[in-house]
């Protein structure tokens, strides 16, 4: 199959994904970084590309409200939005997953207020991790796209049916212009299929109520059957990305490993950083230390197994959190994986690292300057520190 | 319209079994809006609120047509959801039927929280009908007032006490906002008068695009009144002019209902528990207030429907 080389910001890239996912319905709402989606998913709208019914809402809480309707009534629906947009939609994200919904969602990362900020942090789609989503991080436009398209498949499948939401780092990636491989329009629709909910509204000879109050008899059972979709889920989603490269060459896991097996030190991290951390890496095994990488794709849910054994046998490792949970001891990635390795026999010494609050930069001599003092063993094992912030 | 005997010919789309108040006004409004809708099919949304509490304990529910509910202040853009699938897949056509769309939201969840929200997919102009039960304070959670509540009320945010007899202000009138975005139909209508909900909720059905009726439904716990005046006092606002029956048909007003004589507001006011305080003659500024305020809306409303 010939793909076809395009130059597309994230943004692009995860728009061209949606249109030739070629949903139902799209209901959105315009907000920086993810705002293009928006604008060029409508001008697909306009022109007639595709057979989405649009519904430029008045707001992300509505934006969510008309996605859970159209999707319980059994149409293929998807939506994108950030920051504050996702956390107005943030009692309505516990609802989509609670109804288990099968919607898509493209995040565009950036940090909630305040002070207001438009640049990247995971603070938004952190804060909504306990809600039953499939969480996939992009560590750049390719996998954003990749990740899109078989989210569509995660979302439906029967052993699961849960809502997924792809991020991308806003501006690193959304607003970075790159080089990826895309598929023909026939390749997305055979790869996705056709959406064959269980039930669904519209179905008006079979009518259902969904949504129904659960009191103390029924609602711990239907919240348990959740943490059972989303355990299915890692099967699926590994059997999704296996396919997906079996067909285009380009698998996906739940984690990457890179430089990891051999490695004495090593750091864990999520989206964009991942990058430009392999960069770092080439260069510092040229010169004999042995650094490697763990990125985690999948957040939700937590690899937990996969972590542990891909760990076990490095000395220390620095977690890299671009979140905080304030308050707590360490970021979010911090505190999962430490509680991860906690079962595990042989496990590395772990420190947390907080970085890039608001869009601030982490650049290569940074990374390697984290590598060294591992290697040195400058790194208080069991500290959480704060990089590159005027303390 | 339908008839008496039809209506009682056609089974009960809203059902029996359900946990309302006896004498619940919410219930009606549901069961006579599902029996106006006929064979027509329809699908539902309910916001939070005493009708969808009442009437989807699981594993059980009341609705016999498909019904979604998801949150308080989302009716509107829920149903807009439904609406847009619908409007996709019998495009693409994968839903051949002809479905009608409604929403249902209490005064709180329409007046208040949900305002925004039924604005935008009223000016969005999806095809469907939001009918606001308005029982005039958020009674599911325990009579708390609203923007719906009327001046003098007392309820256990605006309670009468040493220093404050109720609740201070006017109630906003919602129906001449719904009238100001220019939808097709807009409606108020009251539980007490099934003909006019009925004419009503067949007109709105049958017009296509956005329609709103507001009905008021007297709720026997939240104002305190004995279950089997619920129709009665319904019938008395209107005798009073406090809640006129009229509609807006493509822009044009239309009064349903003229009293032959305008009943004095104390008629409907002191058969309730919520507005007992004020028979006190230390309050009789109050309530010559408030004959004053539905003597000038009244008059306001007649020259609107006059032009
Ligand atoms: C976002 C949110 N805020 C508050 C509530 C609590 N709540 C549930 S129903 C309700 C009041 C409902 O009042 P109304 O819409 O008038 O309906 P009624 O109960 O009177 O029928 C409130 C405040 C909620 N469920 N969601
Ligand atoms: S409190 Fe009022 S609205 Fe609620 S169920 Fe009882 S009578 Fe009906
Ligand atoms: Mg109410």
């Amino acid at each position: 199959m010939q793909k076809i080389i395009l130059a597309k910001t994230g943004n692009e890239a995860m728009a061209l994904a949606m249109k030739q996912v070629n949903p139902d319905v799209v209901a959105a709402y315009p907000i920086t970084p993810a705002t293009e989606i928006v604008q060029i998913f409508s001008q697909y709208v306009a022109d007639g590309e595709v057979k989405t019914e649009f519904v430029a809402v008045e707001s992300e809480h509505s934006a969510m409200s008309a996605c859970i309707g159209s999707c319980a009534a059994g149409a293929r629906t998807m939506t994108g939005t950030s920051s504050q947009g996702l956390a107005l939609m943030y009692e309505m994200i516990y609802i989509a997953a609670g109804l288990r919904l099968p919607i898509v969602m493209a995040d565009v990362n950036r940090a909630l207020s305040a002070p207001i900020n438009i640049h990247c942090d995971h603070s938004d789609s952190m804060g909504c991790r306990d809600a039953g989503w499939v969480h996939i991080f992009s560590e750049n436009a390719q996998e954003a796209y990749d990740s899109m398209i078989q989210a569509v498949r995660i979302a439906e499948h029967k052993d699961v049916r849960l809502p997924v939401m792809v991020t991308t780092d806003g501006f690193i990636i959304s607003h970075g212009m790159e080089r990826i491989d895309t598929l023909p329009d026939a390749e997305v629709q055979n790869f996705i299929g056709k959406y064959d909910p269980l039930m669904h509204l519209l179905d008006v000879k079979k009518p259902f109520t969904i949504g129904a109050i659960n009191l103390t008899d029924y609602y711990f059972e239907h919240r348990r059957a959740m943490v059972d979709a989303q355990n299915n889920s890692l099967k699926v989603i590994k059997e999704v990305g296996a396919e997906f490269g079996k067909k285009f060459d380009t698998g996906y896991g739940l984690i990457e490993k890179y430089q990891l097996d051999d490695a004495e030190v090593a750091i864990v991290a999520l989206g964009s950083t991942c990058g430009t951390a392999k960069v770092v890496i080439d260069q510092l095994r040229a010169k004999g230390v042995k650094a490697g990488l763990l990125k985690i794709r999948v957040f939700r849910p937590f690899p937990t197994e996969e972590i542990a054994k891909a760990l076990e046998n490095i000395k220390t490792v620095a977690v890299l959190d671009r979140s905080d949970s304030v308050g707590g001891f360490g970021g979010p990635v911090f505190t999962e994986i430490r509680s991860a390795l906690y079962g595990s026999a042989k496990r590395p010494q772990i420190a947390g690292f907080v970085y890039g609050l608001g869009g601030r930069e982490i650049d290569m001599e940074q990374i390697e300057g984290l590598f060294m003092d591992l290697k040195a063993g400058k790194v208080k094992a069991d500290s959480v520190s704060y990089l590159g912030v005027r303390e | 319209m339908a008839n008496l005997k039809e209506l009682a010919a056609r089974g009960d789309k809203f059902t029996g079994g359900h946990r309302a108040c006896a004498g619940c006004g919410a219930s009606i409004v549901a069961r006579q809006a599902l029996l106006a809708a006929g064979d027509k099919p329809v699908v539902v949304t309910c916001a939070t609120g005493c009708l969808e509490v009442v009437s989807t304990i699981f594993p059980y529910t009341a609705w016999d047509v498909p019904f979604i509910h998801s949150a308080f202040e989302n009716s509107a853009a829920t149903i807009s959801g439904v609406e847009a699938a619908y409007k996709s897949l019998h495009r693409q056509g994968t839903v051949k039927e002809d479905i009608r769309f409604l929403a249902f939201g209490g005064d709180g969840g329409t007046y208040d929280i949900g305002l925004q929200a039924l604005s935008g997919a009223m000016e969005r102009g999806h095809n469907m009908l939001y009918i606001c039960y308005d029982n005039q304070a958020y009674m599911n959670t325990g009579i708390q007032r609203s923007s719906a509540t009327p001046r003098g009320s007392s309820t256990t945010t605006s309670p009468n006490g040493k220093k404050i007899p109720g609740k201070i202000q006017f109630r906003k009138n919602l129906t001449e906002i719904m009238a100001a975005h220019g939808i097709p139909y807009v409606a108020q209508s009251v539980v007490g008068n099934w003909s006019d909900f009925t004419k009503k909720v067949e007109k709105a059905l049958a017009k296509g695009g956005p329609a709103f009726i507001a009905v008021l439904q007297p709720c026997r716990l939240g104002w305190g009144y004995p279950p089997e005046l619920t129709a009665e006092l319904g019938r008395l606002a209107v005798e009073t002019n406090f809640w006129p029956l009229y509609e807006v048909e493509d822009g044009r007003y239309k009064l349903n209902a003229t009293p032959k004589e305008r009943k004095p507001i104390g008629e409907w006011m002191f058969q309730q528990e919520r507005f007992r305080h004020l028979k006190k003659p230390e309050h009789q500024s109050i309530i010559d207030d408030i004959q004053k305020d539905i003597d000038a809306r009244w008059e306001q409303l007649n020259k609107k429907c006059s032009l």
